[in-house]
């Protein structure tokens, strides 16, 4: 992977003076004391991380924490006081107003929280307008911004004006109006804060689905924990203008980095931040062929299980209890019992990306979930009391 | 006991040696030259509308008011003109209509770019063109009439100039106005995608803010009006010389007249610009007479567009 977008030590001070605010805050002086002695804001400080090429980069944090600061200061619409940015090896923090212009047209796009449509330009000239900015032919122009509404499913309002369009429906032409272009690096400053909880749940779905095919480099602001956690790849929770963790959704929440992290993932779904994988373990299995019901209930108690998968060659066969396993086995006296005799061939399977909240249900009925690959082989083994135990930390967490 | 027992400043001298002494012998050709655009603009409009008979300039200014201004303003329209013409003040409101529309040219032609390109981008530029609007706005018009007579001379042009002074500043304010209040989203979006500052202007700045700066277009045009009066001393014509001439001679019947044409003609400027600055919404019959009378009485209205 490719890092497309690199952020060095970026410092951003909001006032007349500075220089003087910044040498202040490098000698450790805190925030508010220099507001307090020299009236000059800190916007961000020491903001620094890489964002790889096809990722979505996500910005979190409260109101007022900078992140909305940090994401004009990508396409150099703030300034910052000192650090670089760098895309594609481009420093946007330093560079011409010419050399900037030209970034924003050929490489960066960005949404915003209140769409940013024009009220006066039909939807088709809004999607547009990054095009026509950049002097493309009006021919090719509607070819495109016509090609960007269908990927957002607003084809047919082409021709309507933004203020007879829904929020849901606006922030998808603001979306259209970004991929118009077609830019590497689409940044989004809190685009679907403004929209109501179900329009944003599939809004958040459309994207990651748009993405999919896309692959562009994202960076996405947001105040919404959970929104973070299921689109970013990557997620920066901001502070005070402070970067304090940069990981993934799982890292944050497995490993929040301070007490303020902390506060923020107790309250939040660990059933949608963990998949599958997290809590699957090595598959023990017995052949179908060669075991016998003695020997499945051997590597039971062995390994201390209750249910094993039994497999026909590479084939998952079904799944056999200790309980029925062991009571065939003694009813049988000496003879050995096919397990197929005593084997559920129902039994539950999901693949590795699941969400832990969608395996409740297989997970409460008892049996142990097999995760199967795209092949549908074997590839490892959830055990019910794993899932619940993961989903239970939550709580653990939250009464500590 | 008073501080001119001890001082006495000699200011009306002052002001005269800089005026009489320096102003006027030095600057003499370039005020000349300042009236040549205004005399040709004026003269051709004059020669238009002079030549465009009575008939088609009403059927033209009803339909106008069709239009933008709706059926009972088209009707008021033929009515008042044609009364006009039976008063027998045809020509007059004619010659005062080529001076009103070349006094309003003048202003959008400086006022929208002093306004909206230079003042409403850069403050350290609205710094100085606000207090130079404020003054343009407080001194009454009679005290600029002298420098104005003694720089331009009498006449048509210098009466132009005196009214483009007092009709100038809503103009430059509602730009401004209206290009500062475009949102702050929209500007960055603008700019997000790579615009240029004349890109910007054009495509977003300029459209967004038109609706206010039609509004300062009205206002200015109603100003422009109530200087046809006081134009007319310095030798401008039109209806205003037939008020001054009643006033001259205490005809209270041709300084009635001359009123009437002008009190008709403003009613139908006015509406039909108001039409043209916001569709579909126009202001009572009462709110444009009240108007006439209080220079700025649309004021909160307009504003009140802009904010809605």
């Amino acid at each position: 992977m490719t890092v497309k977008l690199k952020v060095k030590d970026v410092f951003k001070v909001f006032g007349d003076r500075p220089e003087e605010a910044l040498q202040l805050l490098r000698s450790g002086e805190s925030k508010e004391a220099i507001f307090q002695a020299t009236g000059q804001t800190i916007g961000v400080q020491g903001a620094g991380f890489e964002v790889e090429e096809g990722q979505i980069f996500v910005v979190m944090g409260l109101s007022g924490s900078g992140k909305s600061t940090l994401v004009r200061m990508l396409n150099g619409l703030i300034r910052p006081t000192s650090g670089q940015i760098l895309i594609d090896g481009d420093d946007v923090a330093s560079c011409s107003t010419g050399k900037l212009r030209d970034i924003r047209r050929q490489k960066i796009a960005m949404v915003f929280q209140h769409f940013a449509l024009f009220p006066h330009r039909t939807i088709l000239e809004n999607a547009a307008y990054g095009l026509k900015i950049k002097g493309v032919p009006a021919e090719e122009r509607r070819a495109k911004a016509l090609k960007a509404l269908e990927q957002v499913g607003l084809s047919a309002w082409a021709d309507s004006m933004p203020a007879d369009l829904s929020g849901g429906m606006q922030q998808r032409v603001g979306l259209a109006r970004g991929l118009a272009t077609d830019p590497q690096i689409l940044l989004m400053d809190e685009p679907f804060g403004a929209l109501d909880p179900l329009i944003r749940r599939e809004m958040q779905d459309e994207l990651l689905a748009l993405q999919a095919t896309l692959k562009k480099t994202i960076i996405f602001i947001t105040h919404d924990l959970n929104e973070a956690l299921l689109l970013g790849d990557k997620i920066a929770i901001m502070k005070d203008g402070e970067i304090v963790q940069v990981g993934t959704a799982q890292d944050i929440v497995s490993h929040p980095a301070n007490d303020y992290v902390a506060a923020f993932v107790a309250d939040i779904d660990r059933g949608r931040v963990f998949t599958a994988e997290t809590v699957a373990s090595e598959p023990q299995v017995v052949q179908l062929n060669s075991d016998t019901a003695f020997d499945a209930v051997k590597t039971m108690e062995d390994q201390n299980l209750n249910a094993v998968y039994v497999m026909d060659g590479e084939e998952i066969a079904g799944v056999v209890t200790y309980q029925t396993a062991a009571t065939a086995d003694r009813d049988s006296g000496p003879a050995d019992v096919h397990l197929s005799d005593v084997m559920l061939t129902e039994f539950p399977t999901a693949d590795a990306d699941t969400q832990l909240a969608d395996l409740y249900g297989a997970a409460s009925g008892g049996l142990p979930i097999a995760i199967t690959d795209a092949d549908n082989k074997l590839v490892g083994v959830i055990e019910p009391e794993a899932v619940f135990a993961q989903l239970s930390s939550e709580t653990q967490e939250a009464a500590r | 006991m008073s501080p001119s027992d001890f001082l006495v400043i000699p200011f009306d001298d002052w002001i005269n040696a800089f005026v009489r002494g320096w102003l006027v012998p030095s600057f003499r050709p370039f005020f000349r030259a300042v009236q040549v655009p205004i005399t040709q603009v004026l003269n051709g409009l004059d020669a238009f509308f002079a030549f465009v008979p009575m008939l088609a300039t009403t059927l033209v200014f009803a339909l106008l008011a069709l239009k933008f201004a709706g059926r009972g303003m088209a009707i008021f329209t033929v009515v008042g003109f044609f009364f006009i013409d039976m008063i027998g003040l045809w020509p007059e409101t004619m010659t005062t209509l080529a001076m009103i529309v070349t006094a309003v040219l003048f202003c959008a032609v400086i006022g929208i770019p002093l306004g909206g390109i230079l003042a409403a981008r850069n403050d350290l530029a609205w710094k100085v063109v606000r207090p130079t609007l404020d003054i343009m706005q407080t001194i009454p018009s009679f005290v600029y009439l002298v420098p104005i007579v003694m720089l331009f001379g009498v006449g048509m042009a210098p009466g132009i100039i005196a009214t483009v002074i007092f009709a100038l500043p809503p103009i430059v304010r509602l730009t401004n106005l209206g290009i500062r209040n475009v949102r702050g989203d929209l500007i960055e979006a603008s700019e997000a995608f790579g615009s240029t500052p004349l890109q910007m202007l054009f495509d977003v700045q300029l459209p967004l803010a038109m609706r206010t700066i039609m509004a300062g277009l009205n206002q200015t045009l109603m100003l422009a009006l109530s200087m046809v009066v006081i134009a007319a001393l310095i030798g401008a014509g039109g209806l205003g010389l037939v008020v001054n001439t009643g006033l001259g001679r205490l005809d209270v019947g041709q300084a009635t007249a001359g009123g009437v044409g002008i009190v008709i003609l403003a009613i139908v400027l006015d509406r039909i610009t108001q039409g043209l600055g916001a569709p579909g919404q126009t202001i009572s019959l009462r709110q444009t007479l009240l108007s006439m009378f209080r220079p700025g009485a649309l004021a909160p209205v307009a504003t009140g567009k802009v904010a809605s």
